[in-house]
């Protein structure tokens, strides 16, 4: 094979020296972590690599030496280099040369054929890849495929190639710690050298952090305590709270706070970047509901919705009493069963009647409640926003009324039509064996089974339309509603530090690498730049996607049309596995 | 030909061949070393008259919903939706040349650059590669050929995770992939039979695209010994077997 020497580009211009690093023999390649200038003394540098070993696990050694010389008669320079591979011996050992002000390299790569130190030597042929030494060392491979649980233990072990390359990097940063300033026996060239990196400000938040979230952890403690008290337990209460989705959301974000503000150190850097995802996201909301308080607030928008409430309820009690006068008549032309007709359209009548002396009633308080609704908006804009659709909820209950009614009435007669369907022909439903097996009828029996029938069946059409218009309607709010579903679980799970540090320091997710070929001259070896390949969006979002609440319809299109002819009730959505009534 | 000694400067080479909807490719060959290849495919660039021809086409539409609705929104919509179309067109489905870099003992590298610039670069492994054939599949009434290399699949040691094709915008014929790709590696390649790989899941009739395969029913296993099939496997694994020399 041929040897691969990785090298990092901020050596490139370094004075000759020594060239430290690790190598990987089953790639046969050479990863070069930094240079080791002159004048240094071996012993102190043997017991630096050792500390490094002991320290980062990671087998570094010395591969070889470094030569930028000014000009070509530098003939001493070389000697004393050639004599440093006795000293410290490594197989094979490299020799990088690089003539000041001009982009040509050479390399070499001696082995030793026997163990004697007068064996021949032969000589391997190089491949140079330059590489960002800072921009590997913080990056992150994503690698394309999932592996299987019992390989991700050892994947260390048997890292593949370039994901060595990475390790090597990550792992050796004690090395990097000591920069030109330090009054070390050993004096270093890496990326680190001209000053070890640093912020105040990142700096200034991680003291601060620690008494902030201990604070944090203990009042969130104590929210998560007082809601789980005994006062709440009875059970129309607690049935109250599994229906709202305000509840929903908020147990949700006390959750995802619980987790960011905890003591504990995050296990990896998955953990990491769901306690950065999350952390942002609860701030994003933060400041958009914050941003619509504002916005509610200034030209004093809570009156004007107050007042604008109670005329749009109205509103859509009028339109159902006009839609069931039409029903009463001769919708589209069709002819209904008088009677039938009647007492089901002055059952709902009266019903949305109930309903509207109901709102009127509650129209006086109606712009308090919406004021101290208004003020949660601060706690989030997912908040608002599941309030909203309890809101919708709340003003619809009658249409939902309407629809489980009309759903039931029309279940029956579908249950009860086919059964006597079966009693028409001679059949019977065995509950025992679940078939339908065949039966003798008595002679009344047969005669009032008939009867029913026919009765049902003529009833049909005035249930079936009654039953078509409610569940539209059903479908209609349900619609509204699973929009703003759709957007509160958006914002939720959006992983927004993720995509900020995709968009502004692509290195940070690499999906791979890249290589480029710099310009080749002719008997000098190859020389190849890797640059590191981002992660695309569509993945950034799929591999950090925080989990939501799961309010996602369950059924196939399939199922749904199933259910709607059949007259079974359809629950849109459940959340977390809570039966709806 | 074989391939110049080190001492030589980078070889480059260009010759013009038609993929099967008529349109002219360029291929271009460099070689940096003997262990880095580079293959470069330039795709037929878009023509005046199919943008003439669209562009019509919309814009008549949009006249004539103009005439019956008398909105002159229509107008300035129809532009506006012409010029970014021809963005997006651009930027993301019109590939302008594919690059194929080998380099020996690290992997190989294809990078696609689209018209407007951007480039879209994956590179494969060497140790992922297990070998590199070529594949036929139904493209609604013709037969098409196109490179492929198979991937090697993490769990089974004889099974094949992936088949990657090369050169995924343009589809050239089958003689030009034997006389340019191929035979720029290894010399003596004479031969080749069709229908080596039988592969299921290619034969609804769209483009070839990257199709995740179960190991087990892939008919990609080793070919049976069976006179040309086993001929062609060997002499169709060239790009590799060369470089891959331990």
């Amino acid at each position: 094979m041929v040897l691969k020497a990785f090298f990092p580009t901020c050596c490139t211009s370094a004075d000759s020296g020594l060239l430290v690093g690790r190598w990987v023999p089953e790639q046969s390649s050479a990863v070069v972590l930094a240079v080791v200038h002159f004048p240094f003394i071996p012993v102190q540098v043997k017991e630096l690599l050792a500390q490094v070993q002991q320290a980062s696990q990671v087998s570094v050694a010395v591969l070889g030496t470094w030569c930028h010389r000014r000009q070509e008669t530098e003939e001493s320079l070389g000697h004393f280099l050639e004599g440093l591979g006795a000293l410290f011996s490594h197989e094979p050992w490299l020799q990088l040369c690089r003539e000041r002000g001009s982009k040509s390299w050479s390399c070499k790569a001696t082995r030793r054929q026997g163990p004697a130190p007068l064996a021949p030597v032969c000589e391997d042929q190089v491949m140079l890849v330059f590489y960002d030494q800072r921009k590997v060392l913080l990056s992150r491979l994503h690698p394309p495929a999932a592996l299987p649980e019992r390989q991700a233990g050892d994947a260390t072990a048997s890292a593949g190639g370039l994901a060595a390359v990475f390790d090597t990097v990550a792992r050796s940063e004690v090395l990097f710690q000591s920069d030109r300033f330090d009054e070390g026996p050993v004096r270093l060239t890496h990326w680190q050298s001209e000053g070890v990196e640093a912020s105040i400000l990142v700096e200034l938040a991680k003291r601060a952090a620690g008494p902030i979230c201990l604070l944090l952890a203990c009042l969130l403690s104590l929210i998560s305590a007082a809601s789980a008290c005994r006062v709440l337990r009875p059970w129309p209460l607690s049935f109250i709270w599994s229906k709202l989705s305000t509840c929903e959301q908020l147990r949700h974000r006390l959750d995802q706070l619980t987790l960011v503000v905890s003591t504990h150190r995050a296990g990896g850097p998955t953990q990491l970047m769901r306690k950065a995802n999350t952390l942002v996201s609860v701030l994003l909301d933060m400041a958009l509901g914050l941003l619509l308080l504002s916005w509610l607030h200034r030209k004093d928008r809570f009156a004007q919705l107050a007042e604008a409430l109670v005329p749009v309820a109205d509103r859509v009690a009028e339109e159902l009493q006009h839609l069931l006068q039409w029903l009463m008549g001769a919708p589209a032309g069709l002819k209904m069963n008088r009677a039938l007709d009647q007492v089901l359209g002055r059952f709902f009548l009266y019903h949305i009647h109930l309903w509207i002396s109901y709102i009127h009633l509650m129209s006086p308080f109606i712009e308090h409640i919406l004021w101290h609704l208004g003020l949660s908006a601060c706690l989030g804009l997912t908040v608002a926003l599941s309030i909203l659709s309890d809101i919708v909820s709340l003003l619809t209950f009658h249409i939902y009324c309407f629809y489980v009614y009309g759903a039931r009435l029309y279940c029956l007669k579908i249950h009860g039509l086919s059964s006597l369907w079966r009693l028409f022909r001679g059949k019977k439903w065995n509950v025992l064996r679940q078939r339908v097996d065949s039966c003798s009828y008595d002679l009344d029996q047969l005669f009032i089974g008939t009867l029913l029938f026919t009765i049902l069946i003529f009833l049909l059409p005035t249930t079936a339309l009654y039953y078509l218009v409610f569940t539209l309607l059903r479908l209609l709010v349900v619609t509204v509603q699973g929009l703003v579903h759709l957007l509160v679980d958006l914002i939720n799970s959006l992983p927004l530090y993720s995509l900020g540090l995709r968009l502004c320091r692509p290195y940070r997710l690499a999906a791979g690498v890249k290589f480029r070929v710099l310009e080749r001259e002719a008997g000098r070896p190859l020389r190849l730049l890797m640059q590191i390949n981002p992660l695309p969006f569509g993945h950034v979002v799929r591999i950090y996607r925080l989990p939501s609440c799961g309010c996602h319809p369950k059924h196939s299109w399939g199922s749904l049309c199933r259910k709607l002819f059949f007259g079974e009730l359809i629950y849109p959505w459940r959340q977390r596995g809570d039966k709806q009534d | 030909m074989a391939g110049p000694g080190a001492g030589e400067q980078a070889m480059e080479d260009e010759r013009s061949f038609s993929d099967i909807c008529g349109g002219r490719l360029a291929l271009h060959r460099r070689y940096y070393s003997p262990y880095c290849l580079e293959f470069c495919l330039s795709c037929p660039r878009i023509s005046l008259r199919s943008l003439t021809a669209v562009t019509c086409t919309v814009w008549l539409a949009a006249y004539g919903l103009f005439t019956l609705c008398e909105n002159s929104m229509i107008l300035s919509a129809a532009i506006f939706i012409t010029l970014l179309g021809l963005l997006g067109y651009l930027h993301f489905v019109k590939i302008d040349h594919e690059t194929l870099l080998i380099i020996d003992s690290l992997g190989i590298q294809m990078t696609s650059s689209y018209a407007s610039g951007k480039e879209s670069t994956t590179f494969i492994e060497m140790g992922k590669v297990k070998d590199v054939i070529i594949n036929e599949a139904i493209y609604m009434q013709k037969v098409i050929y196109y490179l492929c290399i198979l991937l090697k699949d993490p769990v089974e040691p004889h099974g094949i995770s992936q088949v990657v094709p090369i050169f995924q915008a343009d589809i050239m014929k089958f003689r030009q992939i034997k006389n340019c790709l191929l035979s720029s590696c290894f010399p003596h390649f004479t031969g080749w039979a069709v229908g080596l790989v039988r592969d299921h899941s290619q034969q609804s009739p769209v483009r070839p695209e990257l199709a995740p395969l179960q190991a087990h029913t892939c008919a990609v296993q080793l070919p049976r010994v069976v006179g040309e099939r086993a001929r062609l496997h060997m002499d169709a694994a060239p790009l590799i077997r060369l470089l891959h020399s331990p």
